[in-house]
């Protein structure tokens, strides 16, 4: 163990790149299983809320269902369709999955447990997830095909007028936390109210506006007319086949996880837990911990899953509409309201 | 200061790396036996009728132009937005009336339809 501990300072001293490189698999692989273990999720919470069993042939319980859909895939013949851009082809799903996971550089899971402490984290996370609407049109522009065309323009359009929306409610937590670094803005949350001086409640608004112009964002259904698959078959990646398509979906996984997690962070106060410190003094799960973060984000992750098995697809000027005309201006009335209380230094949340 | 964006350099270059390792592993693993018809454009079993690159609503680049001026909105917000504790209510009202005026332009947007899809 002294030994391990060792090479691992000597490590940090002379070979940071090497340091840096493990802490980044120790990421990014559990989240790759997390993803992979999502998409069983999905088909076996929403087959459980139609009545069906889902997934259970391949493996105990359908277990190894992720796996076999991974072999599967890696198997398959790809498609470069004649017509198509070919470099832009293949570089677009790469700007999808690319970003989702570069992401979580710079995202604390515990306090001091973080890979980039940096002071510019939350303007970080927005500028890579604004990078994936161009894995989207890229896909749309290079297939050359008409399907896939009118997927990548619905989609791009839809993308980034959620993201104002989005921008906006970032920028009312920002003025609640007083700090771009995302390990501030959950320590911003601490006090002595648990789970009610996180910023969820006096950011109300935001909060909702967040999460669903996230499930916008990611295509997601209710507002998953990008892929539409009853009427433009499955948009932006219809020409996609073999691993290109499954780099798609996985990004679109990865991104699911990273927006709950996002919105936990932000709002439910991260690793935080919501009882107030004196009561659980001493006792052990129910203190502060990285366990609440993944239980807030397996929240959000099951809401995604519940949207898409209950409601039916939004037509697109509904779409347009709900982004811009209710959650713009909603957005803008409540960072003032926000900015007062700040200025004001409103008790227990702002003082 | 600066070597802490060192990890995040790296890790976009993972980021990369990854996606790229996997559509290599389904070009090595993967079977290829290309023809014309499969390689053609999908349009649910027709030939395709015309090129892809055809016109398209004007009303997607009037969002792409609203999106740009919004978004820029909300980059001047953020630094505002992190010291607001500081420069207090002189700061506040100086963002009112920027937010007001960009506000005016949201409004005649509305009113002009150009956020209207039928």
């Amino acid at each position: 163990m002294d030994a391990l501990i060792g090479l691992w300072e000597w490590l940090g001293e002379n070979l940071i790149i090497v340091q840096i490189l493990i802490k980044i698999v120790v990421i990014v692989a559990p989240l790759m299983l997390c993803v992979a273990y999502f998409t069983y999720a999905e088909r076996k919470i929403i087959g459980y809320m139609q009545t069906r069993i889902g997934p259970n042939r391949v493996g105990p319980k359908g277990w190894l269902q992720p796996i076999a859909d991974a072999v599967k895939l890696m198997f398959k013949e790809i498609i470069l369709p004649t017509a198509a851009n070919k470099t832009l082809f293949l570089i677009a799903p790469l700007l999808t999955l690319g970003p989702a996971l570069a992401a979580w550089a710079v995202f604390p899971f515990q306090e001091g447990l973080v890979l980039a402490d940096v002071n510019a984290g939350l303007l970080y996370i927005m500028a890579l997830t604004s990078v994936g609407v161009y894995g989207v049109i890229i896909a749309g522009w290079a297939s050359n095909s008409k399907y896939a065309f009118l997927g990548a323009m619905r989609s791009a359009a839809q993308i980034v007028s959620y993201e104002i929306a989005m921008g906006f409610a970032l920028v009312g937590v920002l003025v609640a936390a007083g700090s771009l670094n995302l390990g501030d803005i959950v320590r911003a949350q601490q006090g002595e109210g648990g789970l009610f001086n996180w910023f969820w409640l006096p950011l109300l608004p935001l909060f909702l506006i967040y999460f669903i112009s996230g499930v916008a964002e990611t295509n997601r259904a209710p507002f998953d007319v990008a892929e539409g698959e009853s009427e433009i078959v499955a948009g932006f990646h219809v020409e996609y086949s073999g691993m290109p398509f499954a780099v798609f979906f996985l990004g679109e996984y990865a991104n699911m996880i990273l927006i709950s997690a996002l919105t936990a962070l932000m709002f439910l106060g991260g690793w935080l837990s919501p009882f107030p410190a004196s009561w659980v003094d001493g006792v052990p799960l129910l203190g502060d911990g990285m366990h609440w973060l993944f239980l807030k984000t397996l929240i959000f992750g099951f809401f995604f899953l519940w949207l898409r098995a209950t409601f039916p697809r939004y037509r697109y000027d509904q779409i347009m509409r709900l982004g811009w005309k209710v959650f713009i201006p909603i957005t803008i009335v409540w960072i003032l309201v926000i900015g007062l209380a700040v200025i004001y230094q409103m008790p227990w949340w702002f003082d | 200061m600066l070597e802490n964006y060192l990890p995040v350099l790296v890790f976009v270059g993972v980021g990369i790396i990854v996606g790229i390792v996997m559509i290599a592993l389904g070009f090595v693993l993967g079977t290829r036996k290309p023809d014309s018809e499969k390689l053609s454009p999908y349009e649910c079993g027709f030939e395709a009728f015309e090129d892809t690159r055809m016109k398209f609503d004007v009303r997607y680049y009037l969002v792409a132009i609203l999106f740009i001026i919004f978004d820029l909105e909300i980059a001047f917000l953020f630094p505002w937005a992190v010291v607001l504790d500081e420069i207090g209510m002189v700061g506040f009202v100086a963002m009112t009336v920027f937010l007001g005026i960009l506000v005016v332009g949201f409004i005649y947007e509305w009113k002009k339809g150009a956020l209207e899809w039928e």
